[in-house]
Order: structure tokens, then C-alpha cells, then sequence
């Protein structure tokens, strides 16, 4: 039989083919990069890294939330864009007391929400008293604790007039906070966004004081008081935010806009800015570090970050119940190569839980390498119980791929030096948290970061009914040490007791701190005025784009 | 045919509750809930959030309450993003998918079954042979991997399309491409293998006898049978395009449905869970409906038995 295709073949359709691709071909025309038009235009274009669950100040938990909320309202005082040392914001001048329990802010006349009403004390009793109201339910009200009176009115046992909380307004531009303690970092944690001030008519409009999800922070909505305003928020795609006229110091900020984009993929953020979309990214995947040092030396950054990575120990059940045991599986561990030769990304081994300079404290590294005085101390366990061997130990952790490298290298670890066997556990997230909030693990990987610059906020947990402490360790003489310090004036007291609690941590182990975080980002040369600070705050006020180098 | 649109309809009620209420079940016996985080909220704030959720009432109550609203047309708020209903999410999402779904198709259609139809009237040549192995490659590439190259070729090293988002149509462009290669390579295979097989039937001799010009025996006579598979191939495959596509959608930075679908599992957002998986099913029964009705319509005999 004849093949059809000598019969007839219609160019028709090659040629329908090719006016097809050609289509495509004339579609596409050469277009600016955002980088590029953004330098006229001073728009920051800002990989945000996921999206913010909330941008209420009183319900944000997420460091995606900080990063819009720091735009959108202002605090009692700024930061300092180096050293993120407070500055005048709405308040223009403070007074401390001799105690250092009671502060006294003169807050600026020219201080406006946005839609033109003035930024007044009584906007800030009315914002603590909203994210102290117990029927709010907000994760971060223990921020607020620090003033007097906070806890009992948020715990429900008085109400705000029989509680007496430390927030007064004693007339439209002076506000008095009273304090429990002496905090010597009080205004630093001031720029937690859980004390911004919200506008009262607003919430009254939406009927938000205590009400969780309204839509009083949507784009036309939102009254702030900080140097931008909400435009635009498209759910996964982007934030925008404009310069605010009303705002008190707006010849400072140069920048019109930022856009802020959620993008959760590591590797689609890293693509973004190489191809002039974004001017930074939020993260780095660590298997691009080698690459990107090398193409593009200058823009990324390895910034400190005040986090540790530790696994807790499970102290309820056989065998870290036994000292011994715990202090074994910390001295076969060699920091120094799981971040020399594993993480590879400018980590540092932690040799104590708190990083050390935090707030200015040192602590003195107490976490070694020792793999003789491991083995040694594993053997006497052993003969005490009668056994040849360790049975195999549960190593549980969330899937990722960062997280099984790094408990890879410790089993290597553990198993050259201890003989133990380790079985890898991986869950996913939300099972994984709920196992370990449970108690159901043996050994488990975790991660702190700071909230404030201070070590109290690594400390605190690992006081004895402290439900983030989770390994059933607890220690009189360290909640004893830590409320010394939370208590103390003087910072010499501070770090003497902050040191002892980390000596306990580092003589019982109830963890195994493991390395120091870095913040690994990729900025473009033309952004200026942004600089690296330990908890990743850049306060947008004084950043902008320009070519030239400095300025 | 009013009859079977009536009685699918009537059968789509049952499974629309057998699937939500499977999903409700499931999603709740799931460990590990919508408010565990790593930084552990303390006992007295996440009973706060249960109650404001609903989360501390029984089960039963609960399911039974889901089921009164979703009458009603009422999803409820996301539990991740409380600022949200999830019927607002959906509306926000699907158009977008949508508008992938459709372009896709359209580029799987134009690429795939010309390529199709030239590599079956130049069998064994290298019209044949060029097509049939790029086709190949495309169902053997990824949309991970065809995608970021994609996108260094048009967007990092030409800078004709921009690299990701989807803010205008010229964003468009670099995921529809990805999507719809992909979905070409398998639709250029059917199509040859549908063609060559009619290509060889009598009534395509005859016309051709009759002296019929090569395009009217293409199209009028060859075409309509060799296609068929390719009809059969897309009513599922519609399906899955507009419903979105997770890693498209990560790799080009959409805003589409996909991402919501496979997150809101992994955030245990209950709500939004259910939102999905009940928008899909019912997306899915009426596209099947449609394919049946087009069958119905394209085949005399099943026309006739119905």
C-alpha cells in the first residue's frame, strides 16, 4: 500500500506552525527589570519570604509581619539603622527614673495617623490594654509583661480599672509606663511590633478590640502611623506600600515605595533577583552558597543572627535520663566540623546556648569536644546498667533537607566515638511539633531566635514550668539565677546570673546547642542605607537606591 | 439528555457529602493542629483561639455546623490567614488558575496537534522523527526543570519575558509555555497515532478518489476520527490545569489555587482545607459532565443507547 504521505502533505499546516511560533517571537519585547526602573522611580522591590499571617500588630507572630508592620507604624521610639539603638519615634524625648521602673515619654505634637488625627498618648493606653485583653487571645501578649500590672490583667484575674496596669496617659502627650523590674533593654523592646499603637476608631469601626481576623487591615482600610502606607496586598503575590505624607518625619524618607513579595521557594527567590526582579532576597539555599560567592561576590551577605540551633534532650525516659548519657552525646560532637565541613555557610559552633554578644554579654563556652572523656563517661553508664550497648536512639526532626544533613553528621559522630546507633525520625512539621510538644521523642532538633538583644530572651525558657522548655529538665538554682537577673539594675549582676544559668545548662545538659545562625541574603549594590543588624531590623526611613557607591 | 444532566446532578449531592465529610474527619484525626508552632503558644491563648474557631466544641457539633454553613454557602474564615474567608481566597486564586489552565491548553493544543498530524503525514521521516523525540523529551523534562530553563533563556539572558509574578499578560507567557509543552508532547503522540490510524481507512481513500483537496480530507475527514483520543486525553487533563499546579506555581511565583491546596494541608488549616478539596470535587464532576454531554454529542451511538 501507498504511504499517505507521498499523497499529500499541506504546507498549510507548517506554515500554520510556524506563524504560531513567530507569534510568540512578537510577543516579546525587551523590558526594563524592576532594578532598573527602580532607581528612577525609588520603589524597593523586597523578597518578603512567605506571607505575613496577619498584619494586626496585636495578632502578627511572623518575621514577614515585622517587616511590613515596621513600615506601616511607628512605636514609642525608632531604631538606629546600625546599631538598632532606639531614637526618638513618636515620642520625642523620655525621662528613666532613678529605679529604672518608671519612664516618662514626651510624645511629638506633629505626630498624625494617617488619615490626619494625631498620634496621642491615649492611642497607646488604648493599644496596650487591646493586646492585654485576655478575650483577644494574642501569642505575643507576654511581651507586655514587663509592665506592671500586665500579667494579672491579662491572665483574667482583675479587670483594667481594679488592675491598675503600669500605662497611663497623663495628658494627650505624655505617657507614664511603670515596670515591674528594672529592664535595662526596655526601650529596645519597645520596636517588638507587639507595642505599636493601633488607631482606635479604626478598630472601633471594625469591631476588631477583641476580635481575631477583620477587615480593618486590608488595603484602604489600614490607618497606621509609620513612614508608609498600605496600597495594595494580593494574597501570595504582593504588598505594596507608599510613602506617607502625614507621617512626622517624611523628608527623611526617600524611598516612594517598597513591594514586598511572599516568595516561599528558595530557589524561585534566588532566580527572582538574578534576573533584576527583587533587590534582596530573604534567604539563600545553602547548595547555592558556593555558586553565588563565586558569581556574585559582592551582593551576598553573610549577616550575624541571633539564633541557636540545639536539639532538646527528652530527660523523662532511658537513657538521657542519666546525666552521663546527655553529657556523653555533647562531648562527641565536633562543632567546629559540622560547620566547617556540613552547614558550610558562615555558621558558628555554639559553645553556649546564648550567641555570644548579645546585649554585650560574653558567655564563657562551656560546651567542648572531648570524645575520650565521652567514651569514658558512656562506659561507666553502661557497666552501671549492665548492658554492652546503647539500644539504637530516635532521632526526631522536621522534614528538610538542612535538618537530615545535619543529623547525618551526628550520627556520624555518635557513631564513631559512642557506638551508637541512630535512627533517623522525620516528620512532617505540625506532627513534628505536636510530638515534641507531647514529650514522644527521645532526642529532637530545634531552633530560637531572639525577640529582643538581650540573653533573657534565650534564657527564659528553660525555667521549670516554662512551656517552651518541653525536655522535662528544671533547675531551683537557674530559676532562681534568672530572676535575679530579671529583677537586677545592674548589668554586672545581669551577666553573673545570666552566666550561671548558662554553667547549669552546660553541667546537666538538658540541650545540645549546636551552631549560631547567620542570615545569608542577597542585596543588590544599589540599595543604601540598609545595613546588617543582629535581628535582620532595617528601619526603611533611611534606606534608598542610587548608583553610585555611598553617599 | 436533560435526563442525564438531572441525574448528575442528583448524584453529584451524595458525593459532594461523602467527600466533605470524609475530608472533615480526616483532616481532624490528622496529628498536630492549625496553632502548633515552634515558638509554643501558651495553654491559655490557644484555648482563647479554639473557642474563636469553634475548635472546643465536640466534633459532632462541630462537623454538624460545618455542614449548616456550607449549605448556606459559607466556608468560614482561613484559620491561617484569619484576615480571609476562604471563599474570598478562592475567588482570588481560581481566576488566575484558571487563566493558566486555559492558555496551557492552547499552547498543548496548537503545538501538539500540528506536530502531531505533520509527524503522521511524513511518517518515518525526519518530520516524523524531530517531533516524536522532542515529544519525548518534553514528557520525560520536568516542569522543574523545563521551567527555570525557560526562564534563564527568555528572562535572565534576553530579558524578553519577566522571570516570575503574574501582574500582566506578558507574565503570562513563560508559564503557560512550560505548562502547555509539557501537556503538547503527549498530546502530539496521541495525535499521530489517532491519524495514522484513520489516515489508513477506506472512506480516506475515497475521498481522496474523489478528488477532494489534501486540507478538506485533513480536516473534514481524517481529522475527526484521529482526534479522538486527544478529546478523550483532555477532559482530565482540563481539569487538572485550571485546578492549578503547586510547583508551576512556585517556580513562576503565581498566586493560582495549587499553592493553597497543598499548604493549607500542610498548615492544618481546616477551613481552607475543605474549601479546596469541595471546590475541586465539584469543578471535577462538572467538567466529567461536560465531557459526557461532548461525547454524547460527537458519537451517534452512544447518543442513541442513551
Amino acid at each position: 500500500m501507498q504511504s499517505p504521505k507521498d499523497l499529500f502533505f499541506p504546507t498549510f499546516l507548517l506554515r500554520l506552525f510556524l506563524i504560531w511560533t513567530c507569534l510568540w517571537v512578537l510577543l516579546a519585547c525587551s523590558q526594563p527589570t524592576n532594578v532598573e526602573t527602580a532607581l528612577e522611580e525609588q520603589i524597593l522591590h523586597f523578597g518578603l519570604g512567605s506571607e505575613p499571617q496577619n498584619l494586626d500588630p496585636h495578632l502578627a507572630t511572623s518575621v514577614a509581619a515585622h517587616n511590613i508592620l515596621s513600615a506601616l507604624l511607628e512605636g514609642l521610639v525608632s531604631e538606629d539603622p546600625k546599631t538598632l539603638k532606639p531614637k526618638p519615634g513618636v515620642a520625642q524625648s523620655w525621662a528613666i527614673s532613678e529605679d529604672g521602673k518608671i519612664y516618662t515619654f514626651k510624645l511629638r505634637k506633629n505626630g498624625q495617623w494617617s488619615n490626619g488625627d494625631p498620634v496621642t498618648a491615649h492611642d497607646f493606653v488604648y493599644s496596650f490594654r487591646r493586646m492585654l485583653n485576655p478575650n483577644l487571645g494574642a501569642q505575643y501578649a507576654s511581651m507586655l509583661y514587663p509592665l506592671k500590672n500586665a500579667k494579672s490583667f491579662h491572665q483574667g484575674v482583675k479587670s483594667w480599672e481594679h488592675a491598675k496596669v503600669g500605662a497611663k496617659a497623663l495628658d494627650d502627650h505624655t505617657l507614664r509606663l511603670t515596670l515591674e523590674n528594672p529592664i535595662p533593654y526596655f526601650l529596645e523592646l519597645l520596636n517588638h511590633f507587639s507595642w505599636f499603637p493601633v488607631h482606635q476608631p479604626t478598630i472601633e469601626h471594625f469591631e476588631a478590640y477583641e476580635k481575631i481576623g477583620s477587615a480593618w487591615t486590608k488595603p484602604g482600610n489600614f490607618v497606621g502611623n509609620g513612614p508608609f502606607l498600605l496600597t495594595n496586598h494580593r494574597i501570595n503575590s504582593v504588598i505594596e506600600v507608599k510613602k506617607n505624607q502625614h507621617y512626622w518625619d517624611a523628608k527623611t524618607v526617600r524611598l516612594n515605595g517598597i513591594r514586598f513579595y511572599p516568595i516561599e521557594a528558595v530557589y524561585t527567590e534566588e532566580r527572582a533577583y538574578r534576573s533584576g526582579f527583587l533587590h534582596l532576597t530573604q534567604s539563600v539555599s545553602a547548595d547555592r552558597i558556593e555558586f553565588l560567592r563565586k558569581k556574585h561576590p559582592d551582593e551576598l551577605h553573610y549577616e550575624p543572627y541571633l539564633g541557636t540551633y540545639f536539639y532538646r534532650f527528652n530527660l523523662k525516659a532511658p537513657p538521657f535520663d542519666d546525666q552521663r548519657v546527655r553529657e556523653a552525646f555533647s562531648l562527641a560532637i565536633d562543632r567546629q566540623r559540622l560547620v566547617d565541613k556540613v552547614l558550610k555557610g558562615g555558621q558558628s559552633p555554639a559553645t553556649s546556648f546564648t550567641p555570644p554578644g548579645t546585649g554585650g554579654f560574653m558567655p564563657v563556652s562551656k560546651f567542648r569536644y572531648d570524645p575520650e572523656s565521652a567514651k569514658a563517661l558512656l562506659h561507666s553508664y553502661l557497666q552501671e546498667k549492665g548492658m554492652d550497648r546503647l539500644p539504637p536512639i530516635e532521632l526526631t526532626y522536621n522534614t528538610s533537607e538542612g535538618h537530615k544533613k545535619v543529623a547525618e553528621a551526628l550520627h556520624g559522630m555518635w557513631k564513631n566515638v559512642l557506638g551508637v546507633e541512630i535512627r533517623l525520625l522525620n516528620m512532617e512539621w505540625k506532627v513534628f511539633l505536636s510530638t515534641v510538644a507531647k514529650g514522644e521523642f527521645t532526642l529532637a532538633r530545634a531552633g530560637w531566635i531572639g525577640d529582643y538583644i538581650d540573653p533573657h530572651t534565650f534564657l527564659h525558657m528553660w525555667r521549670t514550668d516554662e512551656g517552651l522548655n518541653m525536655t522535662g529538665w528544671g533547675n531551683q538554682t537557674y530559676d532562681e539565677a534568672l530572676r535575679r537577673a530579671e529583677i537586677s539594675n545592674s548589668e554586672q549582676e545581669r551577666w553573673q546570673n545570666f552566666q550561671t544559668c548558662e554553667n547549669l545548662l552546660a553541667e546537666e545538659f538538658p540541650i545540645l546547642p549546636l551552631y549560631f545562625y547567620v542570615h545569608l541574603t542577597l542585596r543588590h549594590p544599589t540599595v543604601k542605607g540598609w545595613y546588617p543588624t543582629l535581628l535582620d531590623h532595617h528601619p526603611y526611613k533611611y534606606v534608598y537606591l542610587a548608583k553610585e557607591e555611598g553617599r | 439528555m436533560t435526563r442525564l444532566i438531572v441525574s448528575r446532578i442528583l448524584q453529584a449531592v451524595p458525593t459532594l457529602w461523602v467527600i466533605a465529610t470524609l475530608t472533615f474527619f480526616m483532616t481532624r484525626y490528622a496529628p498536630g493542629g492549625p496553632f502548633d508552632a515552634e515558638r509554643a503558644i501558651p495553654e491559655e491563648i490557644k484555648v482563647k483561639l479554639e473557642r474563636h474557631f469553634g475548635l472546643d466544641q465536640p466534633l459532632l457539633d462541630q462537623y454538624i455546623l460545618y455542614l449548616q454553613n456550607l449549605l448556606r454557602g459559607d466556608l468560614g474564615p482561613s484559620f491561617k490567614y484569619p484576615e480571609w474567608e476562604v471563599s474570598e481566597l478562592i475567588a482570588t486564586a481560581f481566576p488566575v488558575s484558571l487563566t493558566l489552565g486555559v492558555l496551557s491548553l492552547l499552547v498543548a493544543l496548537l503545538i501538539g496537534i500540528p506536530a502531531g498530524m505533520i509527524a503522521a503525514l511524513r511518517r518515518n521521516s525526519w518530520m516524523d522523527y524531530l517531533p516524536m523525540s522532542l515529544s519525548m523529551a518534553g514528557i520525560c523534562l520536568p516542569t522543574f526543570v523545563l521551567g527555570p530553563l525557560l526562564i534563564f533563556a527568555l528572562s535572565t539572558k534576553l530579558g524578553v519575558f519577566p522571570p516570575l509574578g503574574w501582574y500582566g499578560p506578558s507574565d503570562w507567557v513563560l508559564p503557560s509555555l512550560t505548562l502547555g509543552l509539557f501537556y503538547a508532547a503527549y498530546i502530539a503522540r496521541l495525535t499521530r497515532a489517532g491519524m495514522l490510524e484513520t489516515l489508513q481507512q477506506d472512506y480516506v481513500r475515497t475521498a481522496r478518489a474523489k478528488g477532494a483537496s489534501s486540507w478538506r480530507i485533513l480536516s473534514r475527514h481524517a481529522a475527526r476520527g484521529g482526534l479522538l483520543p486527544v478529546l478523550t486525553f483532555m477532559g482530565p487533563a482540563f481539569a487538572g490545569l485550571i485546578s492549578g499546579s503547586f510547583v508551576i506555581e512556585s517556580i513562576f511565583f503565581i498566586p493560582g489555587l495549587g499553592k493553597f491546596f497543598v499548604t493549607a494541608a500542610f498548615n492544618r488549616d481546616y477551613t481552607m482545607v475543605l474549601g479546596t478539596v469541595l471546590f475541586y470535587a465539584t469543578l471535577i464532576i462538572i467538567l466529567n459532565l461536560l465531557v459526557d454531554l461532548l461525547q454524547a454529542w460527537l458519537d451517534p451511538k452512544s447518543r442513541k443507547e442513551k
